[in-house]
């Protein structure tokens, strides 16, 4: 967290633009966050050319016994499915699809988490404490069992019931971070000014609030992203996914259900896992350099180490913010509103 | 108010969110889901079609609002109705038949795995830059893998290519029956190993690193440092100043922590066939058994936030602060 730009009695200072914070050019970027950009950037190439690479169709059956549950061969690199299909073009066509799911409930539930954080920030009072509250409630319910609920009574059409539910519930943890951050921002000297100048107020959120907590924004998508990567798969593996089309869980699921682990066909269940674990690890590791660059104490630690920190989601986000927050800074006061920090500070830790 | 109080009352609503969806989701749903129960499991009785009408009620049984504390009524009183897939047991007792195995295995694999990360997390954010800061790489890879393929992979290296340890179920049917025997509970810790290990190897990567940066940001605080210049030893330090500070975030999240790692574990039972909770859901997924999903649902959201009430209490103990919320 940088210091509030002073402006004390420099009349200057009124017109002066809001600092970007800690939005850090690529070489600036730890190696940590760079490496995971660049594994990244190579699994969404994968994702748009994968299909049009895979030697075979990925359902395409090849009824010949000989063809059945063969090992990795010069015919098909990643051998074959319990019908004769093809592992390694089905895991390039499903690619594409995990990271559409993900990108998009990534998207999706991003933009709520601005909206709702934002908005519980600048409404107060009631609905401030309200908002947190539904917050609270929807971070501590387990997200599976109800994702189960939803999608089995959705009997599931394409994906875009997952993509709904996954978005639905997982706007909560990005919301109460951005919440607890615009509460700060909106009390920093330079929103007071344009408050003073007499800006309106969807402006000093847009082109004041929003533009300041672009890194926590970036941090809270790549979060989603990775929360929906991982909540789609093991949707798709206990079969409650859209089974007609082929993503990394769905190749499991089939696995699964073709015994694939009984018989010992390491070549059907390993590479769609392994994908959806290095495309995980970018995505930690992306996390993790976003991390770095707020908490100056972690980035002192990657000097001394070339050590990253991490990011963990959804676990408790005070923990994560306490990071950002300098040790006595406000901001650790806000964050912990209405958690179970708030609860100890009683009224002294209040909403401004 | 006293802070467990307050905390209570914040469970309280939980619950009554979860029970609220429970309860609305069925009826919100395209479709008439006890029709369709009905026409898929014609073994069924009028009788059991009332019973579901009630629990997942589609237009009979009075007014919304009468329904609905009916329903309030039945979960207050753990009656979830009658099981459709193995009609006429009931919801409950199958549950209960389920719920031991899950709860013995998550809880002590969860508390072994959070006691090892958060140490490991205490040496490692001590001494940043060490030796320990070399896995941190891999530690992230295994805080991204799935859960259900670290299982996969287990069985295929321990069981099914090993022979060290059994590939799945809870115990050995047939040779075993489940009771208070020695060799009954040595053959289901035998058969527990595997995804014990499982919880423990994924789930320790989190506890570590969060320890781990919450330590490095602890240490770097002014009464680390003047313990330090005080001359006392390194250990006193860690162990009083730093670590003892550090954790109290950590306790914090862990609660919140939990919802994620026991619906990894769950989904991780089916790899096992482990008799568990898992895969209960599992397979009220795969025959529509929606009364099950639901009363699945709503045990582990209670399990879940018992587990945190418990760990607001720890909290109590551990952090002055609380305790002298808790005496006001």
């Amino acid at each position: 967290m940088t210091a509030a730009p002073t402006i004390s009695a420099d009349p200057g200072a009124v017109t002066r633009k809001p600092r970007r914070v800690r939005f850090a050019g690529w070489h600036r970027m730890p190696t940590k966050a760079k490496a995971g950009a660049i594994i990244l950037g190579f699994f969404v190439l994968v994702g748009i050319f994968g299909p049009l690479l895979a030697p075979y169709a990925p359902s395409l059956q090849n009824p010949a016994l000989s063809a059945s549950l063969q090992g990795p061969s010069g015919a098909h690199w990643l051998g074959t499915t319990q019908s004769g299909q093809d592992v390694l073009s089905q895991v390039l066509t499903g690619i594409r699809l995990t990271l559409e799911v993900g990108f998009l409930v990534g998207v999706i539930s991003t933009v709520l988490s601005v909206i709702i954080g934002v908005a519980a920030a600048y409404l107060g009072g009631f609905w401030d404490e309200l908002i947190s509250l539904v917050c609270n409630v929807f971070l501590v319910i387990p997200a599976l069992p109800l994702l189960v609920i939803l999608l089995g009574y959705l009997s599931s059409k394409g994906q875009w019931p997952t993509i709904i539910v996954l978005s639905f519930l997982g706007w909560a943890w990005g919301a109460r971070v951005i919440r607890a951050q615009s509460l700060a921002i909106r009390n920093r000297d330079f929103v007071s000014s344009a408050r003073e100048v007499g800006e309106r107020t969807w402006r000093i959120i847009v082109f004041e609030i929003i533009p300041n907590q672009v890194s926590l924004i970036a941090a809270s998508f790549v979060g989603s992203v990775l929360y929906a990567i991982g909540a789609s798969v093991a949707l798709s593996f206990i079969g409650v996914a859209s089974l007609n089309t082929w993503s990394l869980g769905t190749i499991l699921y089939w696995a699964q259900n073709g015994n694939a682990l009984q018989v010992g066909a390491w070549w059907w269940f390993v590479p769609p896992g392994v994908v959806v674990a290095i495309i995980g690890t970018a995505l930690v590791m992306l996390n993790s350099g976003v991390d770095e660059l707020g908490n100056p104490r972690l980035r002192d630690a990657h000097n001394a180490s070339k050590a990253a920190g991490h990011w963990i989601k959804p676990a408790d986000p005070t923990a994560v913010v306490t990071g950002f927050a300098p040790p006595a800074g406000g901001l650790s006061r806000f964050t912990r509103s209405f958690s179970r920090q708030s609860a100890l500070e009683g009224a002294k830790g209040g909403r401004n | 108010m006293p802070y467990l109080l307050r905390r209570l009352g914040f469970y309280i609503v939980a619950a009554w969110v979860a029970i609220t969806f429970n309860f609305f989701i069925p009826r919100a749903m395209p479709g008439n889901a006890v029709q369709g129960i009905m026409a898929k499991f014609p073994s069924l009785t009028p009788a059991a079609s009332a019973a579901l009408t009630a629990m997942l009620g589609v237009g009979k049984g009075g007014s919304i609002w009468h329904q609905y504390v009916t329903y309030l009524n039945n979960v207050l009183h753990l009656n979830f109705g009658v099981d459709v897939s193995s009609f006429p047991a009931s919801v409950s007792s199958i549950l209960g038949a389920a719920i031991p195995w899950t709860l013995i295995l998550i809880g002590s694999a969860t508390v072994i795995a959070f006691v090892l990360g958060t140490g490991l997390g205490i040496l490692s954010g001590w001494r940043y830059g060490g030796t320990l800061d070399r896995v941190l790489p891999g530690l992230m890879f295994l805080q991204a893998i799935p859960y259900f393929f670290v299982a996969l992979l287990l069985v295929d290296l321990l069981a099914t290519h090993g022979h060290i340890l059994p590939a799945s179920q809870g115990y050995t049917p047939g040779i075993f029956t489940p009771g208070w025997t020695w060799g009954f509970i040595s053959n289901a810790v035998e058969h527990s190993i595997l995804p014990a290990l499982t919880i423990v190897l994924t789930s320790i990567a989190g506890w570590m690193l969060q320890m781990r940066n919450v330590m490095i940001t602890t240490i770097g605080d002014d009464y680390v440092i003047a313990a330090q210049a005080k001359g006392l030893s390194s250990r006193r330090v860690v162990v009083t100043y730093a670590a003892r500070n550090a954790i109290l975030p950590q306790l914090q999240g862990f609660g919140l922590a939990l919802g994620a790692v026991v619906s990894g574990a769950l989904v991780m039972e089916l790899v096992f066939s482990y008799p568990g909770i898992g895969l209960l859901l599992y397979n009220s997924v795969t025959s529509n058994d929606y009364p099950m999903m639901q009363a699945v649902f709503l045990v582990i959201t209670f399990t879940v936030l018992l587990a945190n009430m418990i760990v607001d209490t720890v909290i109590v103990f551990v952090d002055p602060r609380a305790r002298a919320k808790e005496a006001s």
